[in-house]
């Protein structure tokens, strides 16, 4: 999904605004942002009748922060894989 | 960026049998992964398993007492031989009394595929999206602690036990 790099580059959005374009139906873009929601990654607002969507920088900053970590665990037991099937 | 997901690759230079035994042996697993399996993997089961030190030295002796012999708990998904093994995982799961068994898990996904020098695999982790932040500050301390020394101490280990 590219919802995250779509609402970092453009700012806050509507779903209407976020299945512009593309092939997701806007049940399919609700539901993750009900997901990143949950994680609090991104909150909405109202304006009138439409909610506007945007992302929570601190979240988004600790989720790459979450992953990065996770991340270099990966790295680290993908070197020792290696180590153990090519010696 | 992809919050929810984490995609790696990496090319081995090794038959894909050797590859795919020392993914799905549990045994093999054990040795590199550092988690131990009494059992063999099985689709569909769910496993428990037990977080493995190696003394080697102080500073490892001491991240050893943190976190060795804590349980492990994962579902294995599918096992496609030579082709895919995925299961499933609570992440950052080393908190001692702490059940976690209610909360989400990520899915663990290794497909191998040829390469001309060897075998190439792509380990993919996703569902991090629905990971909740009280679990992801778990993993921020849990690293400061000495999750990073744990990793340490493995590699020291397979160094010295080839």
């Amino acid at each position: 999904m590219h919802l995250v790099a779509r609402l970092c580059h453009e700012g806050p959005l509507s779903i209407a605004g976020l299945t512009a374009g593309s092939r997701v139906t806007r049940q399919g873009v609700t539901k993750h942002l009900r997901v990143m929601e949950a994680a609090r990654l991104v909150h909405s607002t109202r304006r009138g009748r439409e909610s506007i969507w945007e992302l929570d920088q601190r979240r988004l900053e600790e989720a790459r922060r979450y992953l990065d970590i996770i991340s270099k665990q990966w790295d680290a037991a993908l070197d020792r894989l290696r180590a153990f099937v090519e010696s | 960026m992809n919050t929810d997901r984490i995609e790696k690759k990496i090319l081995l230079r090794a038959p894909r049998s050797r590859v795919w035994r020392a993914l799905t042996n549990n045994r093999e697993f054990e040795a590199w992964f550092g988690i131990k399996f009494d059992d063999p993997f099985r689709a569909g089961a769910p496993m428990r398993g037990q977080i493995v030190g190696a003394a080697v030295d102080a500073e490892v002796a001491k991240a050893q007492q943190e976190h060795a012999g804590i349980p492990f708990d994962i579902t294995v998904e599918r096992i496609e031989p030579e082709r895919l093994f995925s299961f499933r995982w609570h992440p950052h799961a080393i908190e001692r009394g702490v059940d976690y068994s209610h909360e989400p898990t990520t899915l663990i996904e290794f497909v191998l595929d040829d390469a001309p020098e060897g075998v190439l695999l792509t380990v993919t982790e996703s569902g991090f999206d629905r990971i909740p932040l009280e679990r992801r500050a778990k993993a921020f301390s849990a690293n400061d602690q000495g999750w990073g020394i744990v990793v340490k101490l493995i590699e020291k280990y397979l160094v010295q036990n080839p």
